[in-house]
């Protein structure tokens, strides 16, 4: 069972609300929460366990061979992101640009760009009580999130049963990050905040999850801000908001300590209470 | 020798463009024949990704010697002008090509 906690808009809460749910689910049995927002992993300064495992994580690049190349082009012009250009007597590749598509690798007449591995980050496993805690990180310079992403849903899916809830604190956005993470889930929660920006996005988060078909439901953040376009867009749309977390000082003030909210702050117990609650009777089918 | 700016027109007196990669025209000027022509750039809006590399490739093909941009280019591109042993100099993203001319002529810009 997989939920993915996207928003469109950054900073609305995706991570607040995923190592709170993840923690409250796993109070009670196990629990997986894996941060997918591989470029700048946040779920882990709110989860304190064990390092349990690391492992290094590679994509595919192309290496030129020039003793065998023959120079025609063909692996310039059938990469779509300019990864691999020819210049004169030369093919330079641009390994943060390659997307690691194999294309110019099989189609190269001569065998000329045989792919190899390029680090590109490092998974790191936690445990602490019930909670399996996965975190991926990009390593500086590198531009392509999607196959680290993509990897870490790999060994979250070889490594842990069908049947447990795993929760994707996914990225910001609607773009290939975003698809790559919730593609994959059976349930997407949307994290809005009830601003003119907070709609904006979350409409924009609405047809993208739709585009992919999935089930999905909302959650408001900071509730008691802005104004009511949020609230009104989800009614005429026929969206179902399953949550309110107050606009709370206390809440700004604990998550600054990198602390957890619900064990102290009863209004976030309550919307975590309700979440898992909302998880459970749609596992069952309920919903 | 050729000389090319980033640019948002045609002319000598069109602004420059503080971009590299996505520049929306060359102003390319020759020296010897003290001559203009210009290249349209803007179908790189397109590229999703690479822009740099891209536009550095095409430069390449007018056989410059000297660039004149803003900014400077990203690592991508600037690998690709070194390989076709361009020259770059910035920080004249605020001048008309002319001023960018003068500048370049008189010793003021940097060398990237």
């Amino acid at each position: 069972m997989k939920i993915a906690i996207a928003s469109g808009k950054g900073g609305t809460g995706k991570t607040t609300l995923s190592t709170n749910l993840a923690s409250y689910i796993a109070e009670s049995r196990d629990c997986v929460l894996a941060d997918l927002d591989v470029e700048e992993p946040n779920s882990g300064l709110f989860i304190k366990g064990e390092l349990i495992h690391v492992e290094d994580k590679f994509k595919m690049i192309p290496e030129w061979n020039r003793e065998t190349c023959e120079l025609c082009g063909n692996c310039q012009k059938v990469c779509n992101f300019n990864a691999v250009l020819k210049m004169g007597k030369m093919i330079m590749v641009f390994p943060e640009l390659c997307h690691g598509c194999y294309a110019c690798s099989e189609l190269c007449p001569t065998g000329s760009l045989p792919m190899k591995f390029k680090k590109m980050g490092e998974l790191k496993s936690y445990r602490t009580g019930n909670l399996h805690f996965i975190e991926s990180r990009l390593i500086i310079g590198e531009e392509q999130a999607v196959p680290l992403i993509k990897q870490t849903i790999d060994y979250v899916n070889e490594n842990f049963d069908m049947e447990m809830i795993k929760i994707y604190d996914s990225p910001p956005g609607t773009s290939c990050p975003v698809i790559e993470a919730t593609k994959d889930a059976d349930l997407v929660i949307l994290v809005t905040e009830p601003t003119p920006f907070g709609l904006h996005d979350l409409k924009l988060a609405v047809e993208t999850v739709k585009q992919l078909g999935k089930p999905f439901v909302v959650v408001i953040n900071r509730h008691g801000i802005g104004n009511d376009g949020v609230e009104r867009y989800c009614k005429e749309d026929d969206i179902e908001i399953i949550a309110r977390v107050p606009n709370d000082r206390l809440i700004a003030e604990t998550y600054a300590r990198g602390d957890l909210l619900y064990p102290v702050i009863p209004s976030v117990k309550e919307a975590v209470k309700v979440i898992s609650g909302y998880i459970e009777s749609f596992k069952r089918g309920e919903k | 020798m050729k000389i090319v700016f980033t640019a948002k027109g045609t002319g000598l007196d069109s602004a420059m463009d503080p971009r590299f990669g996505r520049t929306e025209f060359f102003v390319i000027y020759d020296e010897e024949s003290e001559s203009i022509d210009s290249y349209d750039n803007r179908a790189i809006e397109n590229e999703a990704h690479g822009a740099g590399p891209k536009t550095a490739q095409k430069l390449a093909e007018y056989g410059v010697q000297v660039l004149i941009t803003g900014n400077g280019p990203g690592n991508n591109a600037a690998r690709v002008l070194q390989a076709a042993g361009t020259k770059v100099y910035v920080g004249a993203g605020d001048m008309t090509v002319r001023e960018a001319l003068e500048a370049y002529k008189k010793g003021e810009l940097k060398e990237f």
